[in-house]
């Protein structure tokens, strides 16, 4: 029985963990390069930060259940599920990159072109390392957010720890709530705190 | 030929008029100050020299070519500038701030070390000490020379300069002034200086350019700029006593 209770824990932490790595991947290779985008395209810059906007404040069971009949994107399981949380994240990493790099220092910047950077090379050697340590902290709230919203994917067959806590919400049972909740808050102060570490070593370079 | 010369050039944006029908030459191995008021066109003038902006109206020739026809990286790598707020990037140690351009020019790491070396020894940075130091690092007349070191790094026949001393403390500023009369000496460098301050003008010029609300009004060399008569020269002379 119990041997039993920990090899569920650990598959379903593993499921809850691929869920948030995916997630932030996906969210991370599509918010960065927008974000460096917006600060190019400043006519993109209340489209898109608006569509973040609003896709925050969808709440996420609805969200959820508005992808379900979508098709390609939708349907019961773990695809739809990433995609809903890769809109989560998308905000805070679209936004931190776009202040991040739009915050360097406009004597700097202007010192850049002044130098003959062409535009690769001041992106490249100027502006995201400075704009680094904003980037990382949209990565990081972003993370810790979507490990919390993960587990609302056992509601459409996501799996992930939120398995425990709907089984537990249904069954009245305290220790099976707990059983969920509490690996999924310390892996969200473990995301916080590496990557904390990370961004308080990247601004100190 | 002339290192620089501008061709009836005006530069409005937005409507604004910032520079109007200005003419002038600088020929190599000269210092032509543009002195002026603030808003009076100065920096945009210097933009216009190294093709960070293009006038609305006539034409800049840097080496007998247009700046529309050079290509805009080579034009800029070309000429040394030295900015306002010394734009050092933060993330680059002094090495890596004065080396930069003959970095993405691809010297050799070895010819870099060595200029950056050299550089840093005639603006009076003792390189063991400073090159591996960060721009937060250094105080304020520091930065600034390893501003002008970063500007001289490969060897542009020509240098621009923004108000580089205007936010230094007197002693530091006069300091400085001597050391680019110095670099001039030894260099025979061409240059274009920015300022408000007119015995920084008179001190540092060979000509003297004086801009009023985007117009040339007088350009002539120190010797006869402090007997100009027009009403803007009258008010800048008169700051003198």
């Amino acid at each position: 029985m119990r041997a039993d209770l920990v090899n569920n824990l650990l598959q379903l932490t593993g499921e809850h963990l691929v869920l948030v790595l995916s997630a932030m991947a996906a969210a991370m290779l599509i918010g960065v390069p927008l974000g460096i985008l917006l600060t190019r395209r400043a006519g993109l810059q209340r489209w898109l930060l608006g569509f973040a906007s609003v896709m925050q404040t969808i709440p996420s069971l609805a969200l959820f259940g508005f992808l379900i009949p979508i098709p390609f994107i939708g349907g019961i399981g773990k695809r739809t599920v990433i995609i809903a949380l890769v809109m989560y994240a998308l905000l805070p990493i679209l936004r931190n990159t776009f202040v991040g790099i739009a915050s360097v220092d406009a004597a700097v910047r202007e010192s850049a072109v002044a130098m003959g950077m062409t535009s690769g090379q001041m992106l490249r050697q100027v502006q995201l390392p400075l704009a680094a340590p904003t980037i990382l902290a949209g990565i990081r709230v972003a993370t810790v957010t979507t490990v919390g919203t993960a587990t609302i994917a056992a509601a459409i067959g996501g799996g992930g720890l939120g398995v425990f806590i709907f089984r537990g919400v249904a069954s009245v049972d305290s220790a099976q709530i707990l059983a969920g909740a509490v690996p999924a808050a310390l892996m969200a102060l473990a995301a916080d705190g590496g990557l904390g570490w990370v961004e308080r070593k990247l601004s100190r370079a | 030929m002339p290192l620089v010369e501008f061709r009836d050039v005006s530069y409005e944006v937005g409507g604004r008029r910032i520079l109007s029908d200005v003419n002038f030459t600088v020929e190599a191995g000269e210092t032509l100050v543009l002195l002026g008021r603030s808003g009076s066109g100065k920096t945009t003038a210097l933009k216009i020299t190294n093709g960070m902006l293009f006038p609305t109206r006539g034409e800049v020739r840097v080496e007998g070519k247009s700046t529309r026809e050079w290509d805009p990286i080579r034009l800029k790598r070309r000429i040394g500038y030295v900015i306002q707020e010394v734009g050092l990037f933060p993330h680059f140690t002094v090495e890596r701030n004065v080396g930069l351009v003959p970095t993405l020019e691809g010297w050799p790491a070895g010819d870099v070390e060595q200029r950056v070396v050299r550089l840093l020894g005639e603006m009076g940075l003792p390189p063991e000490e400073y090159r591996a130091r960060y721009p937060r690092q250094l105080s304020g007349g520091q930065r600034q020379r390893v501003g002008v070191a970063r500007a001289l790094a490969a060897d542009p026949p020509l240098l621009l300069f923004d108000e580089p001393f205007g936010a230094l403390d007197p002693v530091t500023r006069v300091e400085l002034q001597r050391q680019f009369l110095d670099l001039r000496r030894n260099l025979q460098k061409t240059s274009i200086f920015v300022t408000h301050d007119v015995r920084e003008a008179l001190r540092l010029g060979t000509r003297i350019g004086l801009l009023t609300r985007g117009r040339l009004e007088v350009a002539a060399d120190p010797q006869e700029f402090r007997n100009a008569r027009t009403e803007e020269a009258l008010a800048f002379l008169g700051s003198l006593d």
